[in-house]
């Protein structure tokens, strides 16, 4: 019973992560039809964002919740203005160059920062499940996937940038015409995009340490997860991390750690041949 | 920071020459040349730094002391750029052009089964200086690392002793993870222990929920593992916010080798045991000696000193007693100089050669990590190389080319 | 003259590299052969993404997985067999089947472009998934260890057919490398200048059109896709024989992308493209690794690969987009002509 418990715990887990480290890829690509490379690099830069800020004596709770979304989300805005803005419509080189730009980061990192990782222990302590002891740190992670959704959802809903924000994506032409400056909308939206990846790689560095590759480990599930989910962003993002963390953890927990990512990578492959534009390209669409 | 910056912009500037100019095939006249390729850039990056450091200290060592046979030691560097198709371009060039006497390279097993063949084809001698999963019998190379036989059979019978019979594995998912992991099994099965479950993780496995669940689950008395690179280090952390640190005790074959220990809150790393030939810690004479001068060299900023690191300055000093018994560099001599036996006084104690294998008899010790700092609880004197059933025997069959494995 | 000019370069280039074939062996030193003979096998590989990609339209985050697929089938045949033209055969095989397999699925499916690209990307993931954790003695194929994240060391090198004594040794296999490059070189400019060829680029170009002119796009697009499945599968054994080694590394996301960046560095949608970005790419990581500049005086912290790459990739997509070979042709064609 005890172990049941801790297992819906993990799996809740595996989707709130996965869901966290897609959503900024996911509002790029579903807002503006980026795909952005370079994601996994704004997750790295995230967790650098927190870890140097408390080495050097700042308060954990606001490197991770303000430093890091503030700095990555304008690190953003002048990727965008420098590398994406004048490579728009331009698919396959907007890949290359934030490809290239993903490349360059962690050359960066590796050569000024280096391999020398910081471990550290999560804070908030750990519970009791039954007979099982459970990091409190996970439920934070739950907790605050639970809030950015929220918080994204009724932004774009109800805010009017949101509002402006999926005008554009909808018809940009029609939104200049309105008057509305793309230019900056598009800006505006490739920034929130990197603050929430940036967010996502701080919230994440305390449990997986930062290294200038770590990058690598999350741009695969993230980029199949968006891309899984389909053009929604918000809608996208969590019915494809419900479908494939679910998988993922549940076959890991009755096998291996390898096992339970290749199941993940099939359910993917499954997903896209049923569903070839994602899961919003069928189901709920119309919604944000 | 004016001395390193100065160091440093001279180095540079000469070594960008060296790479504009093309090199001639001989260099200076009447240098020995000694090749090396380490992985200083890329995820290895923290160990192969560490290993250059001290193949540079040991050449520098020599050349200050006059040289070897009157000549001075020159090191060639290759970057194997954590990449093992590098490792085998370079070290063709090595075999084919840059004419060096020994090749002192590689750090993962990989890197090494890719090399060694080309160094035998090439009649290079190779040393590798790494402490490994044990069994390579080749006579072209020699191994100064630690095998488990040296490593596992005095760790895991005080673990054993200490806390109880069921063990729990946590293995890298490469050659050395399951090779060491098979050990564990057999070394288990010779002291009353039994190995309740193995699991095995890729090195990029940062996520260790799922695992730390079933350890609870199966409640071994202690773990044994053999994490391995940046991915595996978040266990640590995972573990102890888990509140797990106090309830299941924790041995490692590879801990503290990248001087992690100092990068982490002292929580995380206390009271993991770990058995080495060579701890900073210890307290020898030579061992002082040894970290002042490295201090000296490289600044306070580099980090700490481990096994991985010192059996590269070990690999070079027994390689030099070699070339002085044999008056000569040639590989043949210098084989049959190892094989006739030399020893070298160390940091981390006495190096014996061990003919038949071509590996190398340490004094171990045993540690338990206390605030940081390694303490030492016991040490063994002259440990055997692991010699999987007996069966390497480089003097009875010199054409032996290949790696033994331990049969359960 | 049509024909004269537009075979022309070929010819050109079928011709130089005979000669260097027979003529650097006697110029360079050897372990300068070993390195080239490695960029020419990488070519290879590239050729196959920009046939696939620039010609018929196929983003194929894949290729690398047939070169590995092959590269690993040849391993296993030659350990077991000794022998080396049955694995070398294999080694083409048995990435062609699997494309064959994939490609059905997807081109007959009509998985659209973005997709495609995920999709062959997750299946090179999964491979390597795969074979990565293959390190245990249990994974064995006949007599060969897969050997999991280690690889296969210790590979026979190609040997001349019914010669087990001769094997290829480095004067050899640079001279095979290059002359297969020639080979897939001249031959991809013949199909692509056949009829199968104009209709391939046509589907590129517009594939509703070309349907409803009656073509159809998905056999061909299959064929294409399997013929480069092969040809990256060729390469995969030219490399497992030149380094006598093989790892799941080459299944992984970063040489994936690495084969990408040397179609488009050199100028997607030509040949000759591919086979230079790939020997300006290889040569300049090359020199990187020899040249470890910083690490011995600042102790950490080299000129990383990753930093030279990708700001060479960022520069060459704002400022080059085209790529190099294109663009030079340019600058050429401009020259030669007087200005109208």
């Amino acid at each position: 019973m005890d172990y049941a418990a801790y297992f819906f715990i993990q799996v809740v887990y595996a989707i709130a992560s996965l869901a966290l480290i897609s959503v900024g890829l996911a509002v790029i690509y579903g807002m503006m039809r980026v795909i952005n490379f370079a994601h996994g690099e704004f997750l790295m830069l995230g967790g650098y964002a927190v870890i140097l800020p408390v080495q050097a004596g700042f308060n954990l709770w606001i490197s991770m919740l303000i430093i890091a979304p503030l700095s990555v989300g304008l690190f953003g805005i002048v990727v965008e203005r420098l590398i994406i803005r004048p490579l728009y419509g331009r698919v396959i080189d907007t890949v290359l160059a934030t490809w290239g730009l993903s490349l360059l980061l962690i050359g960066l990192t590796s050569a000024t920062l280096g391999y020398y990782q910081e471990g550290s222990k999560p804070p908030l302590g750990s519970l009791a499940i039954g007979a099982y002891r459970e990091s409190g740190y996970t439920f934070f992670v739950i907790g605050i996937t639970f809030a950015v959704m929220t918080a994204l959802y009724l932004g774009l809903k109800r805010t009017r940038f949101g509002l402006l924000a999926r005008g554009t994506m909808q018809n940009p032409a029609m939104a200049a015409g309105l008057g509305v400056n793309t230019g900056r909308i598009y800006a505006a939206t490739f920034g929130l995009g990197a603050a929430l990846s940036g967010l996502a790689g701080a919230v994440l560095a305390p449990i997986s340490g930062v290294v200038p590759v770590i990058g690598a480990t999350y741009i695969a599930k993230a980029f199949i997860t968006v891309i899984s989910g389909g053009a929604t962003a918000l809608a996208g993002t969590m019915s494809a991390a419900v479908v494939l963390g679910t998988v993922n953890q549940a076959v890991t927990f009755m096998t291996t750690p390898v096992v339970g990512e290749v199941a993940l990578l099939v359910a993917a492959i499954i997903l896209l041949r049923l569903l070839p534009s994602g899961i919003t390209g069928r189901l709920f669409r119309g919604s944000v | 920071m004016a001395i390193n910056r100065r160091h440093a912009l001279a180095a540079t500037a000469a070594t960008i020459a060296a790479g504009v100019f093309p090199r001639s095939g001989f260099g200076q006249a009447n240098t020995i040349k000694i090749g090396t390729i380490v992985d200083t850039s890329g995820p290895l990056q923290p160990f192969g730094v560490q290993k250059l450091q001290c193949l540079q200290l040991a050449v520098e060592e020599i050349n200050i002391a006059g040289g070897l046979l009157g000549r001075q030691l020159e090191l060639v560097t290759y970057d194997g750029q954590s990449s093992d198709q590098s490792y085998a371009q370079f070290a063709q060039q090595i075999a084919l052009r840059d004419r060096v006497a020994v090749v002192h390279a590689g750090l993962q097993s990989s890197s090494r089964e890719v090399i060694r063949p080309i160094l035998r084809r090439a009649n290079t001698l190779y040393f590798y200086n790494t402490p490994y999963e044990g069994g390579v019998c080749d006579r072209n190379t020699f191994c100064t690392g630690t095998t488990p036989g040296q490593l596992l059979a005095n760790l895991l019978p005080y673990m054993i002793n200490k806390f109880g019979k069921r063990i729990y594995v946590l293995a890298a998912d490469y050659n050395f993870g399951q090779l060491s992991e098979r050990w564990t099994r057999k070394i288990a099965q010779e002291n009353g222990a039994e190995v309740i479950a193995s699991d095995f993780f890729p090195l990029d496995v940062n996520q260790f929920g799922p695992t730390i669940g079933k350890i609870q689950a199966a409640k071994p008395s202690f773990i044994i593992n053999t994490f391995v690179g940046p991915g595996h280090a978040a266990f640590y952390g995972q573990w102890a916010g888990a509140g797990m640190k106090k309830e299941i005790p924790i041995a490692s074959q590879t801990f503290g080798e990248a001087g992690e220990q100092l990068r982490m809150p002292p929580e995380l790393s206390e009271g993991i045991f770990v058995c080495y030939n060579y701890f900073e810690e210890i307290d020898r004479p030579a061992n002082v000696a040894f970290l002042e001068r490295f201090r000296k060299k490289f600044g306070n900023n580099y980090g700490y000193v481990s096994d991985l690191g010192m059996s590269e300055y070990v690999g070079i000093q027994i390689w030099a007693e070699a070339v002085k018994k044999a008056n000569s560099v040639d590989r043949e001599a210098v084989i049959k100089a190892i094989e006739s036996g030399v020893a070298f006084n160390g940091p981390g104690g006495m190096i014996v050669s061990d003919p038949r294998t071509h590996h190398f008899v340490f004094d171990m010790h045993l540690a338990e990590m206390k605030n940081r700092r390694f303490e030492i609880l016991q040490s063994f004197e002259r440990v055997q190389p692991t010699n999987p059933s007996g069966v390497c025997d480089l003097i009875a069959n010199p054409t032996t080319n290949q790696q033994f494995e331990p049969k359960l | 003259m049509t024909i004269w000019r537009e075979h022309a370069p070929v010819a050109v280039v079928a011709v130089v590299g005979i000669v260097v074939l027979i003529g650097l062996p006697q110029v360079v030193e050897l372990f300068t052969l070993v390195d080239v003979a490695v960029y020419c096998i990488l070519a290879i590989l590239a050729l196959s993404l920009s046939f696939v990609w620039g010609f018929a339209g196929i983003l194929s985050f894949g290729q690398s997985a047939f070169f590995g697929l092959g590269g690993y089938a040849y391993a296993l045949a030659v350990i077991n067999l000794g022998e080396s033209t049955l694995p070398i055969i294999a080694g083409i095989l048995v990435p062609m089947s699997f494309a064959a397999v994939l490609g059905y699925v997807m081109i007959y499916g009509r998985v659209s472009d973005v997709y495609f690209a995920v999709i062959t990307l997750t299946v090179s993931l999964i491979l390597y998934h795969l074979i990565n954790s293959t390190s245990g003695p249990d994974y064995v194929f006949g007599r060969a260890r897969l050997g999991g994240h280690n690889g296969i060391p210790g590979i026979p090198p190609i040997n001349v057919p019914g010669d087990l004594q001769h094997q290829l040794d480095h004067v050899e296999t640079f001279q095979i490398s290059l002359a297969v490059l020639l080979l897939v070189y001249v031959g991809l400019h013949a199909t692509l200048s056949s009829r199968f060829g104009r209709v391939l680029i046509a589907i590129r170009g517009n594939e509703l059109r070309a349907e409803l002119l009656g073509y159809d796009s998905r056999r061909y697009k299959l064929i294409a896709f399997v013929v480069g499945a092969g040809i990256a599968g060729l390469a995969g054994v030219l490399f497992a024989s030149w380094g006598s080694f093989i790892g799941p590394s080459v299944f992984g996301i970063a040489f994936a992308a690495q084969i990408i960046i040397w179609v488009l560095v050199g100028g997607l949608g030509t040949l000759g493209g591919a086979v230079l970005g790939t020997m300006l790419i290889q040569s300049l990581v090359s020199w990187l690794g020899r040249n470890p500049a910083a690490a011995t005086a600042l102790g950490f912290g080299t000129i990383d690969t990753n930093l030279v790459l990708g700001l060479v990739l960022i520069l060459f997509v704002l400022l080059i987009p085209q790529g190099l070979l294109p663009t030079m042709r340019r600058l050429v064609l401009e020259r030669r002509q007087p200005s109208a």
